[in-house]
């Protein structure tokens, strides 16, 4: 469903992916790991079209996405919903017209069925009774909620997650991971998440993939990455200072 | 030798240029935005809003206060060789032609610019103009087409205003201050104020506020860094806009009224 073949890209001369490779399939749910500044959210935006490789290519359907103009590229992200780290809500508008934003642009339905559709999303999303509040007014792990209602509005073949975790107490963490699991079964989405929330990914995924150095140097399910012997990988998911992988920053 | 002073060159002016071109970029989807259906007449309505009816006590202010001080000082300069009876032309033709459109510019850019960059700012900071992509939505059709459109219609509008309040407050000094006589004031507006004076200047005025509302969206769409970047933006927008709106204005002068 989901190719990117050979991707790379720099920023001014800062090279943060140096050839990924990655296939998601139809239904399934990807984890892709790795540390702060690995790229983790730049190989996100590149799926979605917010940033084109400096080299190679990225398929959606078998659509490559950097021969798409811009109508053809609004049509695939259609496909997509995104929830981003810091849910991105549009803070000028009210929770359900942030919900509804996508059904009012691209349908024609009037405002009352709009604001029936975004009650009921935030409703799956475990929120009731706030859709007339401001973003400002609600907390971190509601706004995530919030972004997540907005996501799935339009009825996504894919969603993206970009630190669904991050920020969260441990208990909200929990509660957006079963969401996220909801989603997959209730909508049947293909999804792909990035996070360096080890508890979260295994709870999630169907494969997990971990970037490292710009490349993925490894790819396996929960349990083979849990038991992998690739010292990156390990000192990575027990979470260790001491190892292959070197602290920013810090004097050696 | 040669080379490292051609180098240097280049490195001078390779961010300028830069920019320039972005900014041309963006200046090009703008417009593309605006004349290509669907029309954001909400986002449009609620600009216009914001950048013409919510400065208007500001521009209110200024104008008055101008048209006052322009026909006291002019009247002391004129008296000491008896040319009292033409404060009112020179009231007329400093506004319309020069001072209504600058200023009001001025004005609008420290108000609605910096809001302007602050907000887009902000937005591209917080990730929402990427989520306003996600959800298939065009952020340069759908924030800056509006805040564009706004600027070059109310700016016009709003120097109007300008023109008239400047005009009266001169008057007020004039006649009922200094005992000038309200005919002789008239008379010396009405006589030498000619079509072209007030129609320059608010193609002056529709030129600026294409201009401010370009430069600061442009400035506040691609803000990185944060908070600070924020406020960078911020200051940029106004500072550029200012300078634009002055530079441009002697230009737009020179080819206008030659």
């Amino acid at each position: 469903m989901i190719e990117l073949r050979d991707i790379h890209k720099s920023f001014n001369s800062h090279y943060v992916l140096r050839g990924v490779n990655l296939k998601v399939e139809k239904g399934e749910s990807l984890v892709v790991i790795g540390g702060s500044g690995s790229g983790k959210s730049v190989l996100l935006k590149h799926i979605i079209g917010l940033l084109a490789p400096d080299k190679g290519a990225v398929f959606v359907n078998s659509t490559e996405l950097s021969l798409l103009d811009e109508e053809g590229l609004k049509e695939i992200r259609r496909k997509f919903g995104m929830l981003f780290q810091s849910s991105a809500l549009f803070d000028s508008m009210t929770v359900w017209e942030n919900v509804g934003f996508g059904l009012k642009r691209h349908t024609h339905m009037p405002d009352r069925e709009i604001k029936e559709v975004a009650v009921e999303k935030l409703k799956m999303v475990g929120l009731v009774g706030v859709e007339d509040e401001m973003p400002s007014a609600l907390s971190g792990g509601m706004r995530k909620r919030v972004g997540l209602a907005r996501a799935i509005a339009m009825k996504p073949e894919i969603l993206l997650y970009d630190e669904p975790t991050t920020g969260l107490d441990p208990i909200m963490a929990d509660a957006i991971n079963d969401l996220i699991i909801k989603m997959r079964e209730e909508l049947n989405v293909t999804s792909v998440t990035i996070t360096h929330d080890m508890k979260s990914a295994y709870k999630i995924a169907d494969t997990i993939a971990m970037l490292y150095n710009g490349v993925i140097v490894a790819t396996g399910t929960s349990v083979e990455i849990q038991n992998s012997a690739d010292p990156v990988v390990r000192q990575f998911i027990e979470g260790r200072a001491e190892g292959p992988i070197k602290i920013e920053g810090r004097n050696r | 030798m040669l080379i490292k002073f051609i180098e240097f060159i280049g490195a001078v002016i390779e961010k300028p240029l830069l920019g320039l071109g972005r900014i041309m970029l963006l200046l090009g989807s703008t417009l593309k935005g605006i004349v290509r259906p669907p029309f954001e007449v909400r986002n449009i309505v609620t600009q216009m809003l914001q950048i013409g009816v919510n400065s208007l006590p500001v521009v209110l202010v200024t104008a008055v206060f101008t048209g006052m001080v322009l026909a006291l000082q002019s009247y002391t300069g004129f008296k000491r060789f008896g040319a009292e009876g033409l404060v009112g032309s020179v009231v007329a033709l400093s506004m319309t032609r020069e001072l209504g459109p600058v200023l009001t510019a001025l004005i609008v850019t420290g108000r609605a610019g910096a809001a302007m960059a602050a907000e887009l700012g902000t937005m591209r900071v917080t990730e929402q103009i990427d989520a306003l992509e996600t959800l298939a939505t065009n952020p340069v059709k759908y924030l800056v087409a509006p805040r564009f459109l706004s600027g070059m219609i109310m700016l016009p509008a709003l120097t109007a205003v300008t023109d008239i309040i400047g005009i009266l407050g001169g008057y007020f000094v004039t006649v009922l201050l200094l005992g000038s006589s309200s005919k002789t004031y008239l008379r010396a507006t009405w006589d030498y104020l000619e079509i072209q004076d007030i129609y320059s200047g608010l193609v002056k005025a529709c030129f600026f506020g294409s201009a401010f509302a370009l430069i600061s969206c442009y400035k506040g769409f691609y803000t990185s860094g944060g908070a600070e970047g924020v406020g960078r933006a911020t200051t940029g927008a106004v500072v550029y806009s200012s300078m634009t709106i002055l530079i441009s204005d002697y230009f737009l002068s020179v080819w206008l009224f030659k």
